[in-house]
């Protein structure tokens, strides 16, 4: 087992370079809640068409991490980029290039499947909007759902529908904030399929899960939080499920 | 970013809100009735005789229109903030003026429509001359006015947690000129006077003025 443990009071641990342009850069970054620290002085870098499983037990700090890096919050400290912009000075770019899906879906209950995406094609200046729209409503496999309103369709046919949203404009970064929650197998099938394609495309995705059997093989790095600390950054391939488990037993003991 | 983009993004946010509004119909119903009890309520508690109708009835009808149009504008963003919604539009490519004039024009939408039932209920409880072309300058001056503040302050409100305490609270001081310019154009016009103020001209300035300050602020107070 070559599982890297950090130095837990100094964190800053980076995945090994593959020779590609680093898709997401973090260096040293915290964030800070009223006097609570959420992120502690992380620093990894991911490089391109990689998929990073962000793994940690609840509270550990990755959707705040994600929320970061989607230019929904700022970091309290450091510094983060993606594809080599800035997270700060160039958060409007940035938007262009991220897609997001939180472990809430976001749609809008009102509209329906079709008109949401239609919606949200239009806020990303697709040109091919309702083409694509369809394309994804079968992909997803809600080609017979199109025109029901969203509050009508089930929790699992409306994380469906938000992973379609989420990819709607083929981003180079797709963050993912516990895609899975309450997907059935077709669709966790469907994921681990998105997540591979756009592997082999040469895009990055960065998700967060608690399923760590499936995060483990759908990943091919992984990054393990505790308490807002860095405890892991190296391949996903080196870690067990059992692991990961004794990382977060071991971290939270050694972190206040 | 393009114009074309701009345009495109801002009158997809306004299709948005306006369909998400005529499927559930909760923030038109309950302004239209709010602001036909006000002026019901105003008729039956005032002495309206001949002589002194032309100065109240104006001010039962602006009162009206500001109570009820701040039910609306507490809805427009909240109801999106609350479900998490604004996050997730925030997180498009949208320049932040295009979401701020979007929810303003959806803002003038819902308030117009509530106008154009109100009116000329007005004109019938009161039995004043509203119906000539002056009234539309001033109401729509006036509904620029209310929604230009309303939806700045409903951004910042729907941030707290006392947000329906909040929004009348800020809102209110701030809509003191447009108001009185209001009235008083509106009783120019049911009962005209020499001389009178320019307040139609007052009204346009206050637009002017928040208009500008609201569109370049909105975006530190919508983000993070």
């Amino acid at each position: 087992m070559s599982l890297r443990m950090a130095n837990i009071p100094d964190p800053s641990l980076s995945l090994p370079p593959v020779g590609h342009q680093s898709a997401v850069e973090v260096a040293n970054v915290g964030k800070v809640y009223g006097v609570r620290p959420v992120l502690r002085g992380i620093s990894f870098s991911v490089p391109t068409g990689v998929s990073l499983a962000l793994l940690g037990p609840n509270g550990a700090g990755k959707t705040t991490l994600l929320r970061a890096l989607a230019t929904l919050t700022t970091f309290t400290t450091g510094t983060a980029s993606i594809l080599g912009l800035d997270l700060r000075a160039d958060a409007a770019q940035i938007r262009h290039i991220i897609g997001y899906v939180g472990h809430q879906p976001h749609l809008y209950d009102e509209l329906t499947a079709s008109e949401n995406l239609l919606f949200f094609a239009r806020m990303y200046g697709l040109p091919d909007g309702p083409r694509r729209t369809t394309e994804l409503l079968e992909r997803v496999g809600l080609r017979l759902k199109t025109s029901d309103r969203v509050r009508t369709l089930s929790r699992g046919q409306v994380q469906r529908l938000a992973l379609a949203r989420g990819i709607l404009h083929d981003p180079a970064v797709l963050l993912l904030d516990e895609p899975d929650t309450g997907l059935d197998e077709d669709a966790a099938a469907l994921l681990q399929t998105i997540i591979n394609e756009r592997q082999q495309r040469g895009q990055t995705t960065l998700f967060t899960t608690h399923q760590l059997d499936r995060a483990l093989s759908l990943s091919t790095q992984s990054v393990v939080l505790v308490n807002g600390r860095l405890v892991y950054a190296g391949p996903a391939a080196d870690l067990t499920p059992a692991e990961v488990r004794a990382l977060y037993a071991t971290s939270k003991r050694r972190t206040p | 970013m393009t114009f074309r983009l701009f345009w495109n993004q801002m009158l997809a946010i306004l299709w948005k809100d306006l369909r998400c509004e005529l499927r559930t119909r909760q923030v038109w119903i309950s302004m239209a009735m709010f602001a036909l009890l006000v002026l019901i309520v105003f008729n039956f508690a005032f002495d309206l005789r001949v002589d002194n109708k032309a100065a109240v009835a104006p001010g039962a009808l602006w009162i009206a229109f500001v109570f009820a149009s701040t039910l609306g504008l507490g809805r427009t963003i909240t109801a999106e903030q609350e479900k998490g919604l604004m996050d997730r539009l925030l997180l498009c490519p949208v320049d932040r003026k295009a979401i701020y004039f979007a929810k303003l024009l959806g803002n003038l939408v819902f308030i117009g429509v509530v106008e154009v039932i109100a009116v000329p209920i007005f004109a019938v409880l009161y039995d004043l001359p509203v119906f000539t072309g002056g009234i539309i300058p001033i109401v729509v001056l006036g509904t620029i006015g209310i929604a230009a503040l309303g939806t700045i302050f409903s951004a910042i409100a729907a941030n707290t947690q006392a947000r329906e305490v909040l929004l009348p609270l800020l809102l209110f001081p701030l809509l003191v000129p447009v108001v009185i310019a209001a009235v008083k154009a509106t009783q120019a016009l049911v009962n005209p006077v020499s001389g009178d103020a320019p307040w139609i001209g007052l009204i346009a300035a206050f637009d002017v003025i928040f208009l500008s300050i609201s569109a370049v602020t909105f975006q530190y107070v919508i983000e993070e």
